[in-house]
């Protein structure tokens, strides 16, 4: 058990021994504290992360914002978690019953379970086991069953083709994903989170070294992610609110709960793999830090995300999956060919990591130079389509 | 002591879940109780400390074939009333042919295998191991393997490309 480890560990292990317990106690206490203590994490700053996406979204938009509870509104996601326990809890007549009420649950466990092998800081994670990012890789795929359940369950036409756009995405968007992802595995020799934060040491971020790595994983991050311009399985306007639209009270909070912790979860994600984790200056010297350089990184993402949110248009669902099968999956196998060879590269670090810089950015334009060209050639033949029209 | 009661939980569980496959009446919720069987499966697997085989267990099990699964059986009409998983009068004597056809297994599987235990602990490095494997001393099954799954892709392409007019 690492967490806590550099001072704490030492001295809850002497209290626990102080007090006589065997170590099968200790091994169990342990698990007990670290399962709160990232329930804790996870759960209060999801309330921080509704808070602020309310309040940048209302500032995009010309609003103020949340700013009657407490200072700044800061209390008012709490009020909105209160009034949802106390709404009534329906379930529609024909659903399937089971699934229906298993479905907001296992969604929130999918995401809650990615918690444990996050490295907050030097030391702190709940467990490094040396397939992390496979472990990420797995669990990510249960909350696709969840939004399933959830969909087909409810018996209604939206929320079974919410369902139904959810697999499409969702499935769609791991292959770019899985495969932007391994490609800092591939590079650091290892699947271990904690590992890989350590070999990004002296500012060698693997999201400098590989920028189109870092941009394909963020692209996909935001589309596994539901979030505009990829959020087609709740899109309001076409399908009302996609898979959870029969549910209501504390189910929906669930969801949106799942929703907001993937947020969160997914720039964590991207913090360790591509922006080194809880590295930053000083943090030899004061590890705690690190706690601070890895939760400020990763809510610069979370800023992104909400940021994009907030600004773009949504695609539609043809032009998504396009994305998907003809942009991001070839991008992703020549970045994983790329790394594989520049790993063998028999050439001092330095000059191996400036050329991958040189080739991933050489990538990147090409990939927007041709998916550029073919939307203004589809516009220009639109536009003469519109002219034979008229 | 402990792991002998988790391990018997984690069994019942998975076997519990496996039988609730085999009879329960909706389709829908059979697939759902074989994702807690392969889940089940997972878990023993922890338990054995082969953490990669369990985190592939989840990936492929419950991640694509599962899901794959319950997207065939969401496309499927009527799939919401009643009894939909298919059943004939035969019950009684499939129930006696798997019977007898489990005993045999299960005899053969216990009394005529030598089951080698080997008294050593996981090699630390076992991701590597089996990467090494998979490219040297099984590099021919890996590769027919692959080959085979890129011949089923382009099947399927073919299959449900849209005929040209």
């Amino acid at each position: 058990m690492d967490v806590l480890k550099p001072q704490i560990g030492d001295w809850w292990h002497a209290l626990l021994q102080g007090a006589g317990l065997s170590s099968g106690w200790i091994v169990f206490l342990d698990a007990l504290v670290i399962t709160l203590i990232l329930l804790g994490l996870g759960l209060t700053s999801v309330l921080f992360a509704v808070w602020l996406e309310r309040k940048l979204a209302a500032r995009v938009q010309d609003r103020l914002g949340p700013n009657r509870v407490g200072p700044y509104g800061l209390v008012q996601t709490v009020a909105d978690a209160l009034k949802l326990l106390t709404k009534e809890d329906i379930t529609p007549d024909n659903a399937e019953r089971l699934s229906y009420n298993l479905a907001p649950g296992l969604a929130v466990f999918a995401v809650l379970m990615l918690l444990l092998v996050i490295p907050f800081g030097p030391g702190l994670i709940g467990a490094d086991i040396n397939v992390g990012v496979l472990y990420l890789v797995a669990m990510g795929s249960v909350g696709i069953m969840a939004i399933l359940m959830a969909g087909w369950s409810s018996n209604n036409k939206y929320a079974l083709l919410g369902g139904f756009r959810a697999v499409a995405q969702l499935l769609s968007y791991e292959i770019p994903m899985i495969l932007a992802m391994s490609v800092p595995v591939l590079f650091a020799g290892t699947m271990s989170m904690e590992k890989l934060v350590e070999q990004q040491a002296h500012g060698r971020w693997f999201g400098v070294v590989m920028p189109a790595a870092f941009f394909l994983y963020f692209l996909a991050a935001l589309a596994e992610n539901e979030r505009t311009p990829f959020d087609l399985l709740e899109a309001d306007s076409e399908i009302v609110a996609g898979y959870h639209i029969e549910y209501s009270g504390m189910k929906f909070a669930w969801f949106f709960l799942a929703f907001f912790l993937n947020t969160l979860i997914l720039s964590a994600i991207a913090t360790t793999l591509f922006l080194g984790g809880w590295r930053g200056p000083f943090v030899e010297q004061v590890p705690a830090l690190g706690i601070f350089y890895f939760l400020a990184k990763s809510f610069v993402l979370v800023f992104a995300f909400m940021w994009i949110r907030a600004t773009f248009p949504r695609l539609r669902i043809d032009q998504m999956m396009a994305f998907a099968w003809k942009v991001m999956v070839p991008t992703g196998l020549v970045l994983v060919l790329v790394a594989a060879v520049f790993v063998k590269l028999p050439v001092a670090p330095l000059v191996r990591d400036v050329l991958l810089f040189l080739v991933n950015v050489f990538i990147l334009l090409v990939v927007a130079g041709l998916v550029g060209r073919h939307l203004r050639l589809q516009i220009k033949r639109l536009s003469e389509g519109a002219a034979v029209v008229s | 002591m402990i792991l002998k009661v988790v391990f018997l939980l984690v069994s019942l569980f998975t076997v519990g879940s496996a039988l609730m496959v085999v009879t329960h009446k909706n389709l829908f919720s059979s697939a759902l109780f074989l994702v807690a069987s392969f889940f089940g499966v997972a878990a023993l697997y922890v338990l054995l400390e082969a953490e990669f085989l369990a985190v592939a267990q989840v990936l492929i099990y419950v991640g694509a074939i599962a899901t794959l699964i319950i997207f065939a059986i969401m496309l499927t009409r009527g799939m919401m009333s009643g009894r939909t998983s298919p059943r004939n009068d035969q019950a009684a004597w499939a129930g006696l042919a798997s019977v007898v056809l489990g005993l045999v297994l299960l005899y053969v599987v216990v009394f005529r295998v030598q089951w080698p235990v080997v008294e050593k602990p996981v090699p630390p490095d076992t991701i590597e191991q089996l990467g090494r494997a998979l490219v040297g001393r099984y590099v021919v099954p890996f590769e027919v393997a692959s080959v085979l799954l890129l011949a089923a892709l382009v099947g399927a392409v073919l299959i449900a490309r849209e005929k040209e007019v």
